[in-house]
């Protein structure tokens, strides 16, 4: 078992740690957006397999990996916008429509992929990595959490972004009254509509993202079904963090080294069937939510649609 | 009541002329003129269902009139969004307090300023010192609005308005949830507001604060205004002519050829020791609604005893009371004799008291279950329809025939889910269940809502073959000509309090409508 500890084994469970981590955060801090307006964004994992499609096609095609998340956060907006008209415009039930579209967008994109990509199953060269000077230096650590492409530190510094739009800016405001008390919103004198619908597209194209990171720095490749539940494993980190960014991040890190484990676990050669290694996460989610689900107060108003001077 | 002259001239900020709404089934305006002017106070007087809510509803953008104009500065307008409405200078405080419970008192007066700014909350507070200072209120920016009682929340609002630079504010029903102290306040707070120039449209089902605050009194029935006292004559009159006038506008004058009328009271109900007596029962009040406040009441058999009142003022509280559906936490229930108030809601239907609620099929039935079974709802598993837990449908559908039939209920079968049944025959399975087998007291909640004309007379005429037939009826309606039509004796309630208890008859609408609007008999 002492391999378990080596360097190399630290190393890689480190740096898949970050890698499969920074998806999850996106999808997360996305759906942490939705819901602090009150809506209940299911349709995230579709919206996060249309980025990983179309991020994958546009970097493929244009050859630039920043195009390719540009096309993967437009991808995830067009799914969301298609739950906004649904569930914020005509108000239709936010569950049923959220699975109907991951279920279709799942769908949809393993038919494309079969049509183009099935004879040849073309591949991206490695993504460029973003050394940071000094810190990347370090043992162990370095090499592990300061090597990554440049949208891993953005990533990460959306977490901040994001705490300093719920704390100090009128949409943040607009936000959260949007799902605590919608009615209080709008007789403020702000559109209800319009606010969830600006939150609901802004997770499509965070989710976007994600899908694209997971196709194209992630795997290098488009394969259907990529996303894996990484857009429900999203969701459960919003509802565990409630409005806290920080705390997405804290648990896409938890989340990411047990999703890591499963590859590290075989750098080490150490002999557990692959099955059981795959269900770790989900067993971390069943332990998270016991061990601080009960805790968790979600927005008053998620999942109801708004419905002005409705009694 | 102090309009000064200059006031007298000005041109109205607000006017609205001949303002239709319908909603599905009922107008809820119907061809309303109001004039709305700075410097004055102006009071909307209605019962429940009087289209009070709807007009506000119009005026602060949650609602569009069918026909008819609003007039804003003599400019024509229609108010689409309540964005608008405060853009227009109208500002609402509505009667379920609009405040995000989660934000701080500051950052609810900062929503609504624009997305891309930063809350720019010294600026904010610059603006609030100054207003609540030449006002005397006194709000604290930074708690939180969950934490603040509801006259500080109110208070909140009203700040929110005037910060708004608005210039008609109204309030809606905003003395309903408030402590007679803060009434004065809000009082006096109106006062110093319109002797600045505001406008402010106060609704309220108090008749005393209307004639107190007020300075121009318009009275809705029905959808329609049926009258208006302007200030000239509101000066002119002293409280008790005024008073009277108004009594006469809101609860005079509607006998029409249709009209039942009166009941006259059975002469022999009181003379039997009575069946059901509470005494000094007692309920604690909540955020959200009234308790009980040491209510006595005497039901004799035979006797039809109404629970008249404004919506929301204890009635459900009592009926949940008397029912077992919540602990009363002083006082005694006696039914028959014997204290009840421990019981649990089985026990007291064990013993004869039976409840027919307001939420006919949320509460009373289950909507997917056969006709049948709901007969049987408080008996499922025992004998003599189940034997050792297992149902015998024979009996359970013999049983469910007979009912069917004595109370002419219109299903397709004893099968047929009740949820499909109209409202009506709903009420009926309800009432054939509530009535069988050893009722001796039978409480009504709202019996005839949301029913039809014909059935609603239909289940009238069966309220009083029930207390014909000797047994007790406690109704509790919001409906004035239901009581006045059906019962020997109307108490009000009000605030949780049993106001004054009234004998039907030639006098009673007045007095129970004295009563209702907060006046003594």
């Amino acid at each position: 078992m002492g391999s378990l500890f080596s360097e190399v084994f630290l190393g890689a469970l480190l740096f898949g740690a970050v890698a499969a981590a920074v998806p999850l955060l996106l999808a997360g801090l996305g759906e942490q957006i939705s819901e602090k307006s009150g809506i209940l964004n299911i349709g995230i994992e579709g919206m996060m397999i249309a980025g990983a499609y179309f991020g994958f096609l546009v970097a493929y095609s244009s050859g630039s990996l920043w195009l390719g998340f540009l096309g993967g956060a437009l991808a995830g907006g067009i799914v969301a916008s298609v739950m906004a008209i649904l569930c914020v415009r005509l108000g239709l039930n936010q569950i049923v429509i959220g699975i109907g579209l991951t279920l279709g967008l799942e769908g949809l994109t393993a038919l494309l992929h079969h049509v183009q990509f099935s004879r040849t199953y073309p591949r991206l060269p490695a993504a460029d990595v973003l050394a940071i000077p000094l810190l990347s230096d370090i043992p162990v650590l370095g090499p592990a959490l300061f090597r990554h492409h440049l949208i891993v530190y953005l990533a990460v510094a959306l977490v901040f972004v994001m705490i300093y739009v719920y704390r100090r800016t009128q949409l943040g405001l607009n936000l959260q009254a949007a799902g605590d008390k919608p009615a209080a919103l709008d007789v403020a004198g702000v559109d209800v509509v319009r606010t969830r619908t600006v939150a609901v597209l802004s997770t499509g194209a965070l989710a976007g993202i994600g899908g694209a990171y997971l196709a194209n720095i992630g795997a290098g490749i488009f394969v259907p079904f990529i996303t894996n539940g990484a857009g429900f494993l999203g969701i459960v980190l919003a509802m565990l963090a409630r409005g806290r960014p920080v705390w997405v991040l804290l648990g896409a890190l938890l989340f990411g080294i047990s999703l890591s484990l499963t590859t590290a676990l075989q750098v080490a050669g150490i002999n557990i069937p692959t099955d059981v290694i795959q269900m770790i996460p989900f067993l971390a989610v069943m332990i998270m939510l016991v061990a601080f689900g009960r805790r968790s107060s979600l927005p008053a108003a998620l999942g109801i649609p708004y419905e002005r001077g409705a009694r | 009541m102090t309009a000064t002259s200059h006031q007298a001239a000005a041109e109205p900020i607000v006017t609205l002329e001949r303002i239709t709404k319908a909603f599905p089934g009922v107008v809820a305006n119907d061809n309303v003129d109001l004039q709305i002017l700075p410097g004055e106070v102006h009071v909307l007087l209605g019962e429940n269902g009087a289209g009070k809510s709807t007009l506000i509803g119009l005026l602060s953008g949650l609602q569009q009139p069918d026909s008819g104009s609003i007039q804003i500065d003599g400019t024509q307008r229609a108010i689409n969004s309540p964005r608008h409405a405060l853009s227009l200078g109208i500002g609402t405080v509505f009667q379920h307090a609009m405040l995000v419970p989660t934000l701080t008192v500051a950052e609810n007066l900062l929503l609504g300023g624009p997305w891309w700014e930063r809350p720019r909350k010294e600026r904010l507070r610059e603006k609030v010192d100054e207003i609540s200072k030449s006002l005397g209120i006194a709000v604290d920016l930074d708690a939180y609005a969950h934490d603040l009682s509801l006259g500080e929340q109110q208070q909140v609002e009203i700040l929110r308005a005037l910060i708004r630079d608005s210039r008609v504010l109204i309030l809606d029903e905003s003395t309903s949830m408030l402590t007679p102290k803060g009434i004065e306040e809000l009082g006096s707070l109106m006062r110093r507001l319109v002797n600045r120039g505001l406008a402010i449209i106060f609704i309220t089902h108090k008749l005393n604060e209307a004639v107190s605050f007020g300075d121009r009194i318009s009275v809705l029935k029905l959808g329609r205004k049926v009258g208006e006292i302007g200030p000239d004559r509101f000066k002119s009159l002293d409280k008790a002519e005024l008073t009277t006038q108004i009594v006469e506008m809101m609860f005079g004058g509607q006998h029409s050829e249709d009209d039942a009328g009166f009941h006259k009271p059975n002469p022999l109900s009181t003379a039997e020791p009575p069946v059901l007596v509470l005494d000094g029962v007692t309920l604690e009040s909540t955020s959200t609604a009234p308790g009980l406040n040491s209510v006595h009441l005497e039901l004799h058999p035979g006797e039809l005893l109404g629970i008249a009142g404004i919506d929301g003022n204890g009635q459900k509280q009592l009926a949940d009371a008397l029912s077992g559906q919540s602990r009363i936490e002083s006082g005694s229930i006696t039914l028959n004799g014997k204290r009840i108030e421990t019981h649990s809601v089985g026990e007291r239907r064990d013993a004869g008291l039976r409840y027919l609620t307001d939420d006919r099929l949320g509460e009373g039935t289950v909507s997917t279950f056969p006709v049948s079974l709901n007969f049987l709802l408080k008996q499922i598993g025992s004998p003599p329809y189940w034997r050792n837990q297992i149902e015998r449908r024979a009996d359970i559908d013999q049983h469910a025939e007979h009912l069917i039939q004595d109370y002419d209920v219109r299903t397709p079968s004893a099968h047929t889910p009740v949820g499909r049944l109209s409202g009506g025959n709903i009420q009926k399975v309800l009432l054939a269940r509530e009535l069988s087998d050893g009722a001796k007291v039978v409480i009504f909640n709202k019996p005839t809502y949301g029913l039809d004309l014909s059935n609603t007379v239909s289940t009238r005429q069966r309220i009083r073959d029930i207390a014909a037939s000797g047994l007790g009826v406690l109704l509790i309606s919001t409906d004035l000509e239901e009581l006045l039509e059906l019962c020997d004796r109307i108490a009000v309630m009000d605030a949780g309090t049993i106001t004054g208890i009234v004998e039907n008859g030639e006098n009673a609408r007045t007095e129970v409508g004295r009563l209702m609007v907060g006046l003594s008999q």
